[in-house]
């Protein structure tokens, strides 16, 4: 099962491995052993000799497991949660494993992305499978040793055991390694799970917590200098000229580089090139539309009262429904742009050669980001090498690995190995921005039931895809239709901690909301009903959800907030399906004078089996505060093609005397875990305007609340 | 270009900068120390935070030149083991998502804790409110300082 790397040499591969997992060794004590005695112990027992099996597991002759963690850490914490699976159905002590970032290597694994909160649920199967194997050639080799049957053997905590005798995985790690992998093998019954489902401390722990060089900002190579880019300042603009003169006078600026639209200050060290930048003086030349908020929300506006040639889904007539109805509501609802802000602003380090290219740094995809580049520098992918650096944040923006370009290209300007470092200011600036959009919901009622639903998109540079055009209420619905207008803007754009549903559900569930309002039922039961309908009998060919596992999240929390006890209290409700994960949350409101506070959010969620809770409930908790938090302050206007926003005394993040506490309740499951970095986040600025709304009366359409509702001010 | 003796957590050490630069760069770029971070360059994050002589500040908007002999403590000098109370405390609740927020959060949370031993919640929220956390993990933070208050 041994495949070759196309990357690096497997001794080379090896050689990376002992220094990095001499470096976790402090950070695994803490986890491991939590006293000191254990500590020394631990150190002297480091291996001699590794031996590796796969691509995921190396065991050393003391007995000490190196897990390789395959996809990208944004904060996600799937360093540790992947490496939890294979370790369980290793069955190895977790205190025993140490955990190493793989480095991109498109043979060795499938799926190196950090995206889509996939990574646990695609990883699932093959990470168990790649623990269990070697499980069964150690097995293996132990009975070979015994000379007995390995039916007769089991496994525990590192040791293979039959009868009275035992063998620690240490003490088999070289027999194993000759054996056969298996074709098949049996994985365990969750029932028998002794890591999954128990918290386990983030691996990177002491590194964060003791300051050591984890992120993509904090790599360094001897020879390396800092490039800080200026880019055109406005959307639609190019470069017409640049005096360097100033720059070049800086103390500790190298030289200066030009490069398409962009001039890169290259300093030795970062203030330099920062300071260098400033001094340059360009002429910029506006080639294209200078697009402003005005013209934004105009086009999106008139968008909306179009129809599309081709409906993204219809079931039954909507026309139909609305001519025949007692009742029509429409409704819409706007949001801005968005800067990512991840707190780490975009870097990489590039060092292009003729023999390699050699990259390192903060990406969510690195596979297509080697791709690229080949193309590039018009280079072999087999020359291009990629590192992963723990990331500062990722939300989407690092999906575009437009700043490793900028390094890679950079660095073959000025051959030197060069690390590519935005200011704030640029990081906010040259954004790939969740894009502005609008949605107009329009709801017939007819005898005091659901009757038609048409749901209008507008927005810039894409529109809903995949199965989301058959989201709740699609099913449960006779008549439903979604209309979808993809615009052109020059603003770059791009994918958001959860791209469209980010919006789309806050709008949804608050249109949701209101229905329930004008029909004079209960907002929970309003839903359960539209769901036991989309069950029993559903409309049309197929929706995305699974009525029964909706219903469960929506009642977890209806229970836990106390949603049918809630005389005196403002409450709101919201529920959404996304990233493969049922979620429903409810916001409480607390009127203080005059000032509406957020005091909780009471979180359902339904993610099938969960890995690590400690870590699970951190981005439970951080997906609906990020959700609160944008949907509160987040703004983003354009002047002539400008950002007006460029840092954070003009950009407001949620600060911590803000954030609701939040209380979370998982459906218990067997099922497969789902993904959780994303599915949290849609339905918090549902539940937070359904709250606002029983507090004040008031309803809210536009997104930041901030500016809506004075209560909040 | 200026040479200038710097106490960084107990050590002299002696770097030539330009007088305007911020300590973070000369931390950062020229002492290996990394573990401050540059979150926004002008003082609005928190990322960047150590301590002057035990007081919490932005080292983004502090100029080298101004430091003179105070003693400078970063995240790295903080604790010899990694075991000050809030360290321990961070760990005992896995605070981090992302992790780059938290040096300057921890350092914002040390200076604070000196000067106040048993705080309330929200005396906590108001000496935290000017850092920033994107991945939003303010609830365990606070938490874990006024657990570690308890500690101290
Ligand atoms: S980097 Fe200094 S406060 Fe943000
Ligand atoms: S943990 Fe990511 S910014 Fe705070």
């Amino acid at each position: 099962m041994k495949v070759e790397n196309k990357h690096t040499s497997r001794r080379n591969f090896l050689k990376v491995s002992m220094a990095t997992a001499g470096g976790f060794m402090v950070g695994f004590n803490f986890i491991g052993c939590k006293n000191e005695t254990a500590q020394v112990k631990v150190l002297k027992d480091l291996p001699s000799k590794w031996v590796d099996f796969d691509a995921y597991i190396k065991i050393g002759d003391t007995g000490w497991v190196t897990i390789l963690s395959q996809n990208p850490e944004i904060g996600q914490n799937i360093k540790t949660s992947m490496p939890m699976i294979v370790a369980e159905e290793l069955d190895v002590s977790w205190s025993d494993v140490m955990v190493e970032q793989a480095p991109l290597n498109t043979e060795w694994y499938e799926r190196q992305v950090a995206g889509g909160s996939q990574s646990i649920r695609q990883g699932w199967n093959t990470l168990r499978t790649a623990g269990a194997k070697v499980r069964h050639m150690l097995i293996a080799a132990a009975a070979q040793q015994w000379e007995v049957d390995p039916k007769d053997c089991t496994t525990s905590e590192g040791k293979v055991i039959h009868g009275e005798q035992s063998l620690t995985y240490g003490e088999l790690a070289e027999a194993a390694g000759k054996m056969t992998a298996p074709e098949e093998v049996k994985l365990k019954d969750p029932k028998d799970f002794k890591i999954i489902g128990k918290s386990q401390t983030n691996v990177d722990m002491d590194g964060v917590l003791t300051g050591k060089p984890l992120f993509g900002l904090d790599y360094k190579k001897e020879g390396m200098v800092y490039a800080v880019v200026l880019r055109p300042p406005a959307f639609g603009q190019v470069l017409e000229t640049v005096d360097d003169a100033e720059a070049r006078k800086v103390i500790g600026v190298i030289d200066v580089v030009q490069f398409g639209d962009k001039v890169a200050v290259i300093g030795n060290n970062t203030w330099a090139a920062m300071k260098g930048k400033k001094a340059l003086k360009a002429k910029w030349n506006q080639k294209d539309k200078a697009e402003d908020s005005a013209y934004h929300t105009q086009v999106l506006m008139e968008h909306l009262q179009k129809k599309t040639k081709e409906a993204k889904r219809e079931d039954g007539n909507v026309e139909k429904a609305f001519a025949e109805a007692d009742q029509i509501i429409e409704r819409t609802y706007e949001a801005p742009f968005l800067p990512h802000n991840c707190m780490e602003p975009m870097n990489f380090f590039a060092e292009v050669t003729d023999e390699k290219v050699q990259l390192v740094g903060p990406i969510q995809t690195p596979a297509w980001t080697e791709s690229r580049i080949a193309d590039l520098l018009k280079r072999d992918a087999k020359d291009i090498h990629i590192e992963m650096t723990r990331m500062g944040g990722g939300f989407g923006r690092r999906l575009y690995g437009d700043f490793a370009l900028e390094a890679a290209e950079i660095s073959s300007l000025i051959k030197k190995p060069v690390k590519v470092v935005y200011s704030r200011e640029d990081d906010m600036l040259a954004g790939i921005y969740r894009p502005a959009s609008a949605y107009r919901f329009k709801a017939a009622i007819k005898n005091n039931e659901l009757t038609g639903y048409h749901l209008t998109e507008a927005f810039f540079n894409g529109s809903m895809f995949g199965d989301m055009p058959s989201n709740f209420p699609c099913g449960a619905v006779e008549n439903y239709r979604v209309d979808c207008h993809n615009i052109k803007s020059n603003v770059t754009t791009g994918a958001w901690r959860a791209p469209y549903a980010n919006f789309l559900a806050y709008a949804e569930q608050a249109f949701i909301d209101e229905l329930a309002e004008t029909m004079n039922k209960d907002a929970v039961d309003f839903r359960i009903a539209l769901l036991e309908k989309a069950k029993a009998n559903p409309v049309g060919e197929k929706h995305n959800y699974e009525a029964d596992k909706f219903i469960g999240v929506i009642k977890l929390a209806a229970e836990k907030s106390g949603w049918y006890q809630k005389e005196n209290k403002h409450l709101g409700f919201s529920a959404y399906y996304s990233h493969n994960t049922y979620v429903a949350e409810v916001a409480e409101i607390k009127m203080n004078g005059d000032r509406a506070e957020l005091e909780q959010i009471t979180c359902a969620v339904d993610c099938g089996i969960v890995v690590n809770p400690i870590g699970a409930e951190n981005q439970i908790e951080g997906g609906i505060i990020d959700g609160i938090g944008h949907a509160l302050y987040g703004e983003f206007n354009f002047t002539e093609g400008h950002a007006e926003s460029n840092n954070f005394h003009q950009y407001r993040l949620i600060r911590m005397g803000e954030s609701p506490k939040v209380a979370i309740h998982f459906v218990e499951s067997t099922n497969d875990p789902t993904g959780l970095g994303e599915p949290t986040l849609p339905p918090a600025g549902g539940a937070l305007a359904n709250a606002l709304h029983a507090a004040t009366k008031q309803r809210l359409y536009k997104q930041p609340f901030m500016k809506e509702l004075k209560v909040l001010g | 270009m200026a040479t200038f003796k710097l106490n960084i957590n107990g050590k002299i050490r002696e770097i030539e900068a330009d007088e305007d630069m911020p300590i973070l760069w000369a931390l950062r770029d020229q002492c290996d120390l990394v573990g401050t971070k540059y979150g926004c360059g002008i003082a609005q994050c928190g990322a960047c935070t150590i301590h002057l002589d035990g007081d919490a500040i932005r080292s983004c908007s502090y100029p080298i030149s101004r430091v003179g002999d105070k003693k400078i403590t970063t995240i790295e000098g903080l604790s010899e083991k990694g075991d000050h109370p809030l360290q321990e405390a961070w760990k005992a609740l896995d605070v981090p998502q992302c992790g780059y927020c938290q040096a300057g959060q921890i350092m914002t949370a040390a200076a604070f804790l000196k000067e106040n031993k048993n705080p309330s919640e929200q005396e906590v929220e108001d000496a935290m409110h000017a850092n920033i956390c994107r991945c939003g993990t303010y609830n365990r933070i606070k938490k874990a300082v006024l657990e570690a208050s308890k500690n101290l």
